[in-house]
C-alpha cells in the first residue's frame, strides 16, 4: 500500500520524493493543473535571491521517480478509516487505498481588502507583495497612472499580529520579504525614495540581517518604526499615509506613489476543509495543531495522519522543506511499527 | 497681534512632504555609517548627558532623518562628545563623527 500526500506544494514535493527514495509508493493529490503551490507566484526567494523558478523546477524533476504517481487538478471528496488504511475517492472518479496520510496543504496570504482602511481594491496605487513579486519579475514598476514612483512605502504586518482581524499571530517571513522586494525595486528604480514601515524586524534566518543592514548600507533603503494607522488617496491619486514614527515620538504623515501591503499568512481553505473533514484539532491561530512544537511537529491530534509545511505554521521554504523531510521520517517509523504489529498478529 | 490671549497650537506631526531633508542627504553621505541605525537606544542609554539632561542622541538623529531639524540644532550642544555611545552602537555607528558632521550641518 502507499503514501497518500495532500497538496504538492514545496512540502508535498520534497515529502513525496524522500518517501519515494526510501521505498515507498507515493500518490501525491494537487487541485492545481502544476505542482509548486504558492512558489508559482514568486520571482526570487530570499536571502540568496534564488530564482522561485529553479527550486520549483528541481521539486518537480523529483516527481519523476518511478514511486510516485501525481493526480493534477484533483481533491478528495471522501475520505473513509478502515483500521489501518485510507481509502481516497477523488473527484476524477479515482480510488486511493494508503497506509499513511500526510496534509501538506499550505497556507493562503491574507485578503488585504479586509484590512479596509488600508484601501487595497479601492486606491489605485495599493498593491500587496505578491503581485509586487509580477512587476519584479516583469522588471518594471510604474504607477496606475503610468508614471515613474519616486517614493514606494512597504508596510508590514498586514493580516499579522492584528486582534481587529482575528489574527494573533506572526507570519515570520514579511520582515525579511520587504527587505528583500525593498532591494529589488531599488534595482528597477535607482532615484526612488523606498521606505518601510514596521513594528519590529524579525531577522531569523541565517542571512537575514546581514540582507537587511546590506538594505540600510547600499540600497539606501529608510526603515520607519510605526504600523500604518490609515491611508487616503489624493487627487492625483497618490497615497496619502498616517502612522506614529514611534523612534521619534511623533505621528508623521506622508504621501505615497505606491504603497505596497506585506500580506501574512493564513492557513489555506485545504487545510481548513481537511481539518474540519478529518476532525483534527487546531492550534489557537487556526493552523494545524502539532503533538509537540519540538519534536513532534508532523504528527497531528490522529495517529495515521501526518502534517508538514505551511498547514501547521508560517515558515519559510528552508523550514518547510525541513519539515517535509521530516514527515517522511515520521511516517517511515509509523509504517515500520503498523507492519511489525501486524506481523506479529499473523 | 494676538488679541485675544488664545492661539492655535502648532500640528506636532511630522509633515514629510514639506519637510527639507537636505541635511538628512549630507549626513548620509559624509557619514554613510548613520543609515545604519537600527533605533536600539544603546548610545543614549550611556550618554553622559543624556543622563543629565533630557538630550537624547538616538532621537536626534532620526528627527534629523525625518526633516525635523530646529529642535534637533537647539539640541545639539548638550553633547559632550565623550564618545561612549561610540563604543556601544551594535551597527558600528560613528556616532560622534555623526555630532560633528550635525554641528558642521546645521550651525553654517
Amino acid at each position: 500500500m502507499s503514501i497518500i500526500i495532500i497538496g504538492a506544494g514545496p512540502a508535498g514535493c520534497e515529502a513525496a520524493y524522500r518517501l519515494a527514495q526510501s521505498g515507498e509508493q507515493v500518490e501525491l493529490i494537487e487541485k492545481e493543473n502544476e505542482t509548486g503551490g504558492n512558489l508559482n507566484n514568486w520571482y526570487q526567494l530570499f536571502p540568496d535571491r534564488k530564482s522561485a523558478k529553479e527550486l520549483n523546477r528541481l521539486l518537480r524533476q523529483n516527481l519523476n521517480h518511478p514511486n510516485i504517481r501525481v493526480h493534477l487538478n484533483c481533491e478528495p471528496v471522501k475520505i473513509i478509516r478502515e483500521n489501518n488504511s485510507f481509502s481516497i475517492d477523488l473527484n476524477d472518479g479515482a480510488q486511493l487505498q494508503g497506509e499513511a496520510l500526510l496534509l501538506t496543504t499550505g497556507f493562503r496570504t491574507f485578503n488585504a481588502r479586509r484590512k479596509e482602511e488600508y484601501g487595497y481594491g479601492i486606491y489605485e496605487n495599493v498593491m500587496t507583495s505578491v503581485e509586487l513579486e509580477n512587476f519584479l519579475t516583469n522588471h518594471q514598476l510604474q504607477t496606475s497612472t503610468g508614471k515613474k514612483p519616486e517614493r514606494i512605502g512597504l508596510i508590514q504586518c498586514v493580516g499579522s499580529r492584528d486582534e481587529k482581524i482575528c489574527n494573533f499571530h506572526c507570519s515570520k517571513v514579511c520582515c525579511i520579504t520587504a527587505v528583500k522586494q525593498a532591494v529589488e525595486i531599488r534595482e528597477i528604480l535607482p532615484d526612488a525614495e523606498i521606505l518601510c514601515f514596521y513594528m519590529d524586524m524579525r531577522m531569523f534566518g541565517p542571512g537575514y540581517e546581514e540582507l537587511y543592514r546590506e538594505a540600510q548600507e547600499k540600497y539606501n533603503i529608510r526603515f520607519i518604526r510605526g504600523r500604518l494607522s490609515e491611508a487616503s488617496e489624493n487627487l492625483s491619486k497618490q497615497v496619502m499615509i498616517k502612522a506614529e514614527d514611534t523612534l521619534v515620538g511623533k505621528p508623521i504623515r506622508m504621501s505615497l506613489d505606491l504603497m505596497i501591503l506585506m500580506v501574512g499568512m493564513e492557513p489555506s481553505e485545504g487545510t481548513r476543509q481537511l481539518a474540519t473533514q478529518l476532525n483534527l484539532k487546531l492550534a489557537p491561530n487556526g493552523f494545524l495543531h502539532t503533538a509537540d512544537p519540538h519534536y513532534a511537529t508532523n504528527l497531528t491530534s490522529t495517529p495515521g495522519i501526518f502534517s508538514a509545511g505551511c498547514s501547521t505554521s508560517p515558515m519559510n521554504l528552508t523550514d518547510t522543506l525541513t519539515d517535509a523531510r521530516s514527515a517522511a521520517i515520521a511516517i517511515k517509523e509509523f509504517l515500520l511499527s503498523n507492519r511489525a504489529n501486524t506481523h506479529k498478529k499473523h | 497681534m494676538n488679541i485675544w490671549g488664545f492661539s492655535i497650537s502648532e500640528a506636532r506631526v511630522i509633515n514629510y512632504d514639506k519637510n527639507d531633508k537636505s541635511i538628512a542627504a549630507q549626513l548620509s553621505k559624509e557619514v554613510p555609517d548613520s543609515n545604519l541605525c537600527i533605533g536600539c537606544g544603546g548610545c543614549s542609554a550611556t550618554c553622559t548627558a543624556g543622563n543629565l539632561t533630557d538630550f537624547n542622541i538616538r532621537k536626534l538623529q532620526m528627527s534629523i532623518k525625518r526633516g525635523e531639524t530646529t529642535e534637533a540644532a537647539r539640541e545639539l550642544h548638550k553633547c559632550m562628545l565623550c564618545g561612549k555611545c561610540l563604543t556601544v552602537c551594535p551597527r558600528g555607528v560613528d556616532t560622534r563623527k555623526m555630532i560633528l558632521t550635525l554641528h558642521k550641518l546645521l550651525h553654517n
